[in-house]
């Protein structure tokens, strides 16, 4: 290739040995991240059980309120801890890959972003595993297991197909979120101060998803189901798991729907961050 | 506009056919919002950062970018390397359009921010490189090789193994100018890499960057406010004020262009009250009873050993010393006989030496 002959002898050579690929790249770093966290041995155990209790204590709200009122949203308890294990996983999972991204304006304003801009590998990638933060996981195993054993509890019959569910609902309610983070990073590009803004959406997102959908009102359910589809990471999933019947506007078949609305946040999120890029560009901070 | 013929520096022929760097007509403007006291609406205003500047670079030279905070330096940097989008003008490196073409580049230009950090705070440098050296896709064996170079070069086996955090502003802007080399860049920009640094750092920085220019052929451009940076590493010097240059050319042509008296100092054997000087010179003082003669000339019109010759011709020397003016006076200079008088280098923009710390 042209550009090739046009660098360095010694660059160009070490390139013809055999480039690492893209997903190789990605791999390395996070590894990085990895071994440079858990060489702290004690401070990683005792952050990951620190968020452990954090998000214990959000599911005991859930558990005081309906130990009193007995369904909520018409859900059992169960029912109710398998949407709040499913959107609390899917939340831990994005959260740890693009949870330091609402940091942008940080960024920014140091002149941080500025560094990453004269690398060779997309700014958002680099964001991703700069911030890799292993206390994450803490969210990540209590949501996993509430979902898990919820599930079992509340009577799940699987079939290939529900199972086939069961396992992409987390993978896709992650991309939602992760969408969702992403679109809030990229909006500090034009609010430089929007890191407030821009939780509400992520933070309300998440509330929203680990809530049975049907104790929201109409016009707030319409909202986090069509323009910030919130309800469709762990609600819309569970009644399909659970086969029971959906509330207005979200039918028990929309279970299905998180891998495309998956892709269709995630497009949105990566055109408004390129375009986030292009005005940082333009305006310079 | 000052200018000076640029034809007298020789680069070394370095591959590639396009230059190194060409900005032509390069201009940035920045939209500064202001709000006035007493009222709500904020005001927005327009500041012109780089206003016209037009610059090329062949391959292998090295060229010392200088000028007063707030002359545009940072921002022409900025525009080089992609960060940001020119408002008109257009700029071109290693043959390259920087803001489409930005990850690209990116593989082929080394760039250091004497300011800002690239390196990973809490890793071990070590770690960092191991990083860097997989998103410019390096294989292991070739991150080795060149980092086996630069830690050699650069002094940084002592501390390869320390977090970043712990180590001392020398060592830390070792390995950022490590960092920036590891993929063998063909153009290294350097933004004030010697900021804060303590002499024998400085040496040593300076003393591996012409090492590394000589073997590899690189092109470097450099902005400093140290004029021993330029003096060491560069042939040639542009210097920007407000906005664009106002000189470019070699550092003796910049000397003699602006025509500073120099200084000859000589001591006679025996003790004489006035020497007879030629038309361009004169006697600034007496010292020694007659022994030690100062005497300014201009560096154009007379030479030194025209100058030597007619002093030679009345009494015999002894010894001699030859002082050279000091290039900040000669760029506070330039900002004095600049384009915009009114906005002239006030004590404000004076450059700033930075802190010796020896």
């Amino acid at each position: 290739m042209a550009d090739h002959a046009r660098s360095t002898p010694a660059a160009s050579a070490a390139r013809a040995e055999r480039p690492l690929s893209l997903p190789r790249v990605m791999g390395l770093l996070y590894a990085s991240r990895i071994r440079s966290q858990a060489s702290f041995r004690t401070s990683f155990v005792a952050d990951v059980l620190g968020q452990m209790l954090v998000v214990g204590t959000e599911f005991l709200e859930l558990w005081v309120i309906l130990s009193q009122v007995g369904v909520l949203g018409g859900m059992a308890l169960t029912q109710v801890a398998v949407v709040y294990g499913l959107g609390a996983l899917a939340f831990g999972l994005a959260d740890l890959f693009f949870g330091e991204i609402d940091g942008l304006s940080t960024m920014v304003r140091s002149g941080k972003l500025e560094t990453l801009l004269i690398r060779p590998l997309p700014v958002l990638l680099q964001i991703s595993s700069m911030d890799l933060s292993l206390r994450r996981l803490g969210r990540i195993l209590v949501g996993l297991s509430t979902y898990v054993i919820a599930l079992v509890v509340a009577g799940f019959s699987p079939t290939p197909l529900t199972l086939l569910l069961a396992l992409t609902a987390p993978l896709a309610g992650a991309a939602v979120f992760a969408a969702l983070l992403t679109t809030a990073g990229a909006m500090q590009f034009w609010l430089v101060d929007g890191r407030e803004f821009a939780n509400a959406f992520t933070y309300g997102g998440n509330y929203v998803a680990t809530n049975p959908g049907a104790v929201f009102p109409l016009p707030l359910r319409a909202f986090f189901t069509f323009v910030v589809p919130a309800t469709l990471i762990a609600y819309a999933p569970t009644l399909t798991l659970l086969d029971l019947p959906g509330p207005a506007l979200i039918p028990a078949w929309s279970g299905w729907l998180g891998v495309p609305a998956g892709i269709l946040t995630w497009t949105l999120a990566s055109l408004l961050w390129r375009a986030g890029v292009r005005r940082y560009t333009g305006a310079g901070g | 506009m000052i200018t000076s013929p640029t034809s007298t520096t020789d680069s070394p022929a370095a591959a590639g056919d396009a230059p190194a760097v060409v900005l032509d007509a390069l201009r940035r403007d920045f939209a500064v919002r202001s709000r006035r006291p007493g009222s709500l609406r904020r005001e927005r205003r327009t500041v012109r950062a780089v206003d016209d500047l037009t610059l090329t670079v062949r391959r292998g030279e090295a060229v010392g970018f200088v000028g007063a905070n707030g002359a545009g330096k940072s921002t022409t940097i900025k525009m080089m390397t992609g960060i940001l989008r020119p408002t008109s003008g257009s700029v071109s490196v290693l043959g390259r359009e920087p803001v489409p073409e930005r990850r690209h580049l990116a593989r082929e230009i080394g760039v250091v921010f004497g300011q800002r950090s690239q390196l990973w705070w809490d890793l071990p440098l070590r770690e960092s490189y191991r990083i860097l050296a997989a998103m410019h896709r390096l294989t292991d064996s070739a991150r080795e090789r060149r980092l086996e170079r630069l830690v050699e070069g650069l002094g940084l086996e002592e501390f390869l193994d320390r977090p970043v955090r712990q180590l001392s502003l020398g060592q830390r802007m070792r390995g950022e100018v490590a960092a920036a080399l590891l993929h063998s860049p063909a153009l290294v920009v350097l933004d004030e890499p010697t900021i804060g640094l303590d002499m024998v750092s400085k040496e040593g920085l300076r003393r591996f960057l012409q090492e590394d220019r000589a073997e590899r052929g690189t092109t470097l451009f450099l902005t400093t406010h140290d004029m021993g940076d330029v003096e060491r590493l560069c042939e040639r010097i542009a210097v920007v004020n407000h906005g664009s240059v106002a000189f470019d050319g070699t550092i003796t042509a910049f000397r003699e262009h602006l025509d500073s008296p120099r200084e000859l100092i000589v001591d006679l054997a025996e003790p004489r009250e006035t020497l007879a000087l030629p038309a361009g010179a004169a006697t600034d003082a007496v010292e020694a009873e007659g022994i030690r003669h100062r005497i300014r000339f201009s560096g154009t019109a007379l030479t030194v050993p025209a100058l030597l010759e007619a002093i030679g011709a009345q009494a015999s020397i002894r010894d001699l010393a030859l002082t050279e003016p000091a290039i900040e006076d000669l760029v506070r200079q330039v900002y004095a006989r600049g384009k915009e008088p009114a906005r002239g280098a006030g004590p404000g923009d004076e450059p700033d030496q930075g802190p010796d710390r020896a």
